[in-house]
């Protein structure tokens, strides 16, 4: 199944946020939204996953979602949004209790995230028990449980100390490898961008346009390697000379706001 | 060579002083038994002022006497008989209110028609004392329970339904967003995120309005009714039986402090995840 931005255009009653954004994210493929503060990137990823209506364009899916996928765009969330009355084991199954699944594979897809994201020995936990880094494994593992096709992720690792961050990464993947998921990843950290994306699509500042789209030379394993973070540090200082000046503007802007 | 002392000046010669401790910025405690230590205290100094006559009785008997009153009241049946009185109505009263209240609540929480409409008319209504309707409930109920009950009900009602729907209000967004992008259908958002997430407020709510009941039975009781403390403390007032008026004051006292038990045993039973 295909994700695609077709002329998404968004306004926030005067302020022009998007202006005409189309790409397309491939099945399987992972594609990487970067660009300098405020130019868009979560706006176009809530209107992709269809919380946000677009003032015009729209987003559009292209093919059969895998038969076993129950949720084909799904969220990963910044702030994790996990209910805190809830358990871990509760959180992650949340999603599953409208569906039609059998109680019996209910258990079974939410014991097969849990060990997937390395939280069965914590299912009984809450979150205000758990550290950010577990918290957002909950986000993910309730992401998995509905076998998504895509995984839309805003920000899913900026709210995380670095040492947390290295290991969640690690963590995206493996998953990623695993899964045969699609995702688009919103973030405005071009390491994370590069590790992780096949595609990196840059955004101007507001009102957000397709500025350059970049392509990963590289499979997610070898980035891995230490003989690639050369290759890998160049696409970043890429990335970062085409966003630098409009990143420094952007910040003017916010602090005269 | 991090412990180098400056250039020009000798270590062994410079004055060692302690960090002076400046405070951890005003948390806020309490001591376990501090405030029954206290309440002890001045029942104590309460009832040396009246066994040594320094205080009139008829103006505020000792303790002594108004749990002499209390255990004449309960031994000679009249105590439950005021008190039966005024659970009913408070009971009753309370439950109506509470039950229309979380309704409207939520209904001015989760739809916007609701919303306009209600919190117009909650507005205008709220800060009337529902006291002051008790004459007009009688007109149109009736001089039995039912106003005394709709009374309370009333005033139970729209603390309950401002308290319902600032809880719905106060749900954090994001959860909602969440369960939406799962295609979670409303009925369950309600169910699983909006009324877990504001109960917290719901039962601080109940906090305020069992003690807006016990406000309201006390009051339409003294304008009309032959029993229910109230009616006892108000017929004790005007016999100048002090040691049976306070102790139909100590009564209700009780009365509230078991409420609020039974609202913090709610409370950590069901918000045990905060």
């Amino acid at each position: 199944m295909d994700l695609i931005a077709n002329h998404i255009t968004h306004r926030f009653a005067d302020l022009a946020v998007l202006d005409d954004v189309s790409f397309t994210v491939s099945a399987g493929e992972v594609v990487a939204i970067v660009g300098p503060s405020g130019c868009g990137k979560s706006t176009l990823l809530s209107i992709l996953g269809g919380l946000l209506l677009p003032t015009s364009g729209a987003p559009e899916l292209r093919g059969a979602p895998p038969a076993d996928s129950l949720n084909p765009l799904t969220f990963v969330f910044q702030d994790f949004a996990l209910l805190p009355w809830a358990n871990v084991e509760e959180n992650v199954e949340f999603p599953l209790l409208h569906t039609q699944v059998s109680a019996a594979q209910r258990r079974a897809l939410v014991d097969d995230a849990l060990r997937r994201t390395g939280l069965t020995d914590f299912r009984k936990a809450y979150p205000k028990q758990l550290s950010g880094g577990m918290r957002q494994r909950v986000g993910i593992s309730r992401a998995l449980a509905v076998r998504p096709a895509i995984l839309l992720m805003d920000e899913p690792l900026s709210a995380l100390d670095s040492q947390t961050r290295e290991l969640l990464m690690e963590d995206f993947v493996r998953l990623l490898a695993d899964g045969g998921m699609g995702a688009v990843y919103v973030t405005h950290n071009l390491e994370e961008a590069a590790r992780l994306a096949d595609r990196i699509v840059v955004l101007s500042r507001r009102p957000g346009r397709i500025r350059e789209v970049v392509s990963v030379p590289m499979t997610r394993a070898e980035r891995g390697e230490i003989a690639a973070r050369e290759k890998l540090l160049a696409l970043q200082n890429q990335i970062w000379s085409l966003i630098r000046n409009e990143a420094i503007d952007a910040e003017r802007e916010v602090q005269h706001a | 060579m991090l412990d180098r002392a400056p250039a020009g000046t000798s270590a062994k010669d410079e004055l060692v002083r302690r960090v002076r401790f400046r405070g951890a910025g005003f948390v806020p405690a309490s001591s376990r038994f501090g405030g029954w230590i206290a309440l002890a205290l001045v029942i104590a100094i309460w009832q040396a002022a009246g066994s040594t006559g320094l205080v009139n009785p008829l103006f505020l008997p000792a303790p002594s006497a108004i749990a002499r009153a209390i255990y004449q009241l309960a031994i000679s049946g009249a105590l439950w008989q005021h008190l039966s009185a005024s659970l009913l109505r408070i009971g009753v009263g309370w439950l109506l209110g509470t039950a229309a209240g979380v309704a409207v609540g939520f209904a001015i929480g989760l739809s916007r028609l609701a919303r306009s409409v209600g919190i117009t008319f909650i507005s205008a209504l709220f800060p009337i004392p529902k006291i002051a309707l008790l004459p007009l409930l009688i007109l149109w109920l009736g001089i039995g329970e039912e106003p005394k009950i709709a009374t309370i009900a009333l005033g139970v009602f729209f603390s309950t339904a401002i308290s319902v729907y600032s809880g719905v209000d106060a749900v954090p967004r994001n959860l909602i967003r969440m369960a939406q992008s799962f295609n979670v259908p409303f009925a369950t958002i309600v169910r699983k995120v909006v009324w877990p997430g504001a109960l917290p407020a719901i039962l601080a709510g109940f906090r305020i309005t069992s003690s807006v009941a016990l406000l309201l039975v006390v009051s339409a009781e003294m304008i009309g009714a032959q029993y229910g403390i109230g009616a006892f403390v108000l017929q004790a007032g005007n016999l100048m039986q002090t040691d049976q008026l306070l102790a139909g004051v100590v009564i209700l006292s009780v009365f509230g402090l078991m409420v609020g038990r039974v609202i913090n045993w709610l409370e950590t039973r069901l918000l045990h995840w905060r």
